[in-house]
């Protein structure tokens, strides 16, 4: 579901783009927008504090099949958390559930991946290595 | 105090117009679109993000936009828009040890496990106006690395904690985790997990000259910017239906270890001690400002006193926060009328009372001519 969540909107239309036959499905509750209170910590490992919200989109479906998915992605796109719905619904199938798994999730886990990988590489050419400089000792001692 | 006027109704709606013209500008030049403002004016959309205490950069750009630019008034908006939705869920609390990093600095260590990453910074920059820019040259591009960043990123006060030379902070069971601003009144004393909420989402601007304060004299912490670190974490819940946790995504932070000096008793070696920022997005400032302050608001638990303005809990809490700040200033536009007459009546008799007693009777004459013509 992570894997999900985190793809771009893009990549997963193109994996709903490249299912065979487009499954149905009701709606059990309908894509909604609301708000995640978000936790830090104190000094990052202490206590838990409140440093704002984000918005968050959920459904849930049932497929035709019987399979019961639910999405739960950050922001405001009800499509995205659809079809995070959708494929979660669908990868509870057992007919289905190896190939989405290999098709779909790993692939956009590796699309994620990818970005996040370039991204580091450019951090790391900001990578800095400093001197101390020595002051006002005399350098031949 | 105000009281309610009837009226106006045409002028407020015309002013509402104008507003929307002023906003548009010269007509004849193309109009900024929200995703622009998201995309190349990042920064102003992250302090919207952490000010206005909701994640989510499109709404952020569309308040700048809407804002004309006035990101106190942009806030107000973010924060306006959050009341109308519903909270489904706390997040656990997100990870910054397991962080994608943009940016990693400390200016404690020079050489410490992951490295000194730079990222995207003004620091270093000569401040010079990039006239090119305006001519709208193409963006530099930096030539990646064959590799990324170290997988491991060790926090600087955990490097500390190896040799215990800095105090520890722990999560305490017996503190309710439900405390929350946004649905509690604060009160005084403050616990720290209430501060940093409150700072936060306090001013920037305000924080930033309490924690300037705190290094000029008013305050005697000697702090080091322990470490500085920016970049993406995610951000997991467990929804109710479920009962377990799911990643819903991602989010950008900036998180603050500010080391100061050291602290001791009989019973307890001296340590450093320590002061937390952490903020939405892209807030370098902002997160090193709150640390400042989150380390002067500790006085209490770390047995100082309280001898600076940074220290004062109720004088900073109660006046962080801008959206509330800028409503009780600018509420003094609202009508006053009544108020006013009052003290109008109250200075021509103070003035009638003072020419009595020390003779100015022309002056008080000219009071009373004036006064009746106005009525």
């Amino acid at each position: 579901m992570g894997v999900l969540a985190k793809a771009a909107l893009t990549d997963l239309e193109d994996a709903f783009a490249a299912l065979n036959d487009t499954p149905s499905f009701d709606w059990v509750r309908p894509p909604e927008t609301g708000l995640v209170m978000v936790q830090g910590r104190a000094g990052g490992t202490g206590q838990p504090f409140n440093v704002g919200e984000a918005t968050v989109t959920r459904c849930t479906l049932r497929t035709d099949s019987g399979e019961t998915g639910v999405g739960y992605v950050q922001g405001r796109s009800k499509r995205h958390a659809e079809l995070a719905a959708l494929f979660d619904a669908l990868l509870q199938s057992p007919k289905l559930s190896a190939r989405l798994q290999t098709d779909v999730v790993e692939r956009l886990a590796g699309l994620h991946e990818r970005r996040r990988a370039a991204a580091s590489r450019k951090v790391k050419a900001t990578q800095v290595d400093f001197f101390t400089m020595v002051r006002g000792e005399d350098p031949k001692a | 105090m105000y009281v309610a006027v009837k009226g106006g109704e045409k002028a407020i709606a015309n002013a509402h117009k104008l507003l929307d013209e002023q906003r548009r500008g010269d007509p004849n030049i193309d109009e900024v679109e929200v995703d622009q403002i998201r995309e190349q004016l990042s920064l102003a959309v992250a302090r919207v993000m952490a000010e206005g205490s909701l994640y989510d950069p499109d709404l952020a750009a569309l308040a700048v936009k809407q804002s004309q630019g006035d990101l106190v008034e942009a806030i107000f908006l973010v924060r306006a828009y959050r009341t109308t939705l519903a909270r489904f869920a706390t997040s656990q609390p997100i990870d910054t040890a397991r962080i994608d990093i943009k940016r990693r600095i400390s200016a404690a260590y020079k050489d410490l496990p992951g490295g000194q990453l730079l990222g995207p910074t003004f620091d270093y920059t000569h401040r010079l106006l990039d006239m090119a820019l305006a001519e709208g040259r193409p963006a530099h591009e930096v030539e990646a690395d064959a590799a990324g960043v170290d997988g491991e990123m060790p926090r600087v006060t955990d490097i500390l904690n190896y040799e215990g030379l800095i105090e520890t902070d722990e999560e305490d069971p017996e503190r309710d985790p439900s405390r929350d601003l946004t649905r509690q009144p604060l009160a005084f004393p403050a616990a720290r997990d209430e501060r940093l909420q409150n700072l936060a989402r306090g001013d920037e601007g305000f924080l930033l000259a309490l924690g300037y304060s705190t290094q000029r004299g008013f305050g005697g912490n000697h702090p080091f910017a322990g470490e500085i670190r920016r970049g993406t974490v995610t951000v997991s819940i467990v929804p109710e239906e479920l009962g377990f946790a799911i990643e819903i995504g991602e989010i950008e932070v900036t998180e603050c270890q500010m080391i100061n000096q050291f602290q001791g008793s009989a019973e307890m070696a001296p340590v450093f001690t320590r002061g937390y920022g952490l903020t939405f997005g892209h807030n370098e400032r902002k997160a090193m400002a709150m640390a400042l302050v989150d380390r002067a608001l500790r006085w209490r638990e770390l047995g100082e006193l309280p001898q600076y303005p940074a220290q004062d809990e109720e004088f900073v809490l109660y006046h962080s926060d801008n959206v509330e700040a800028s409503g009780f200033v600018q509420h003094l536009k609202l009508p006053h009328y009544v108020d006013f007459q009052s003290e109008l009546q109250l200075i021509r008799q103070l003035r009638a009372e003072h020419a009595g007693r020390f003779g100015h009777n022309d002056d008080a004459q000219n009071d009373n001519i004036q006064a009746e013509a106005a009525e």
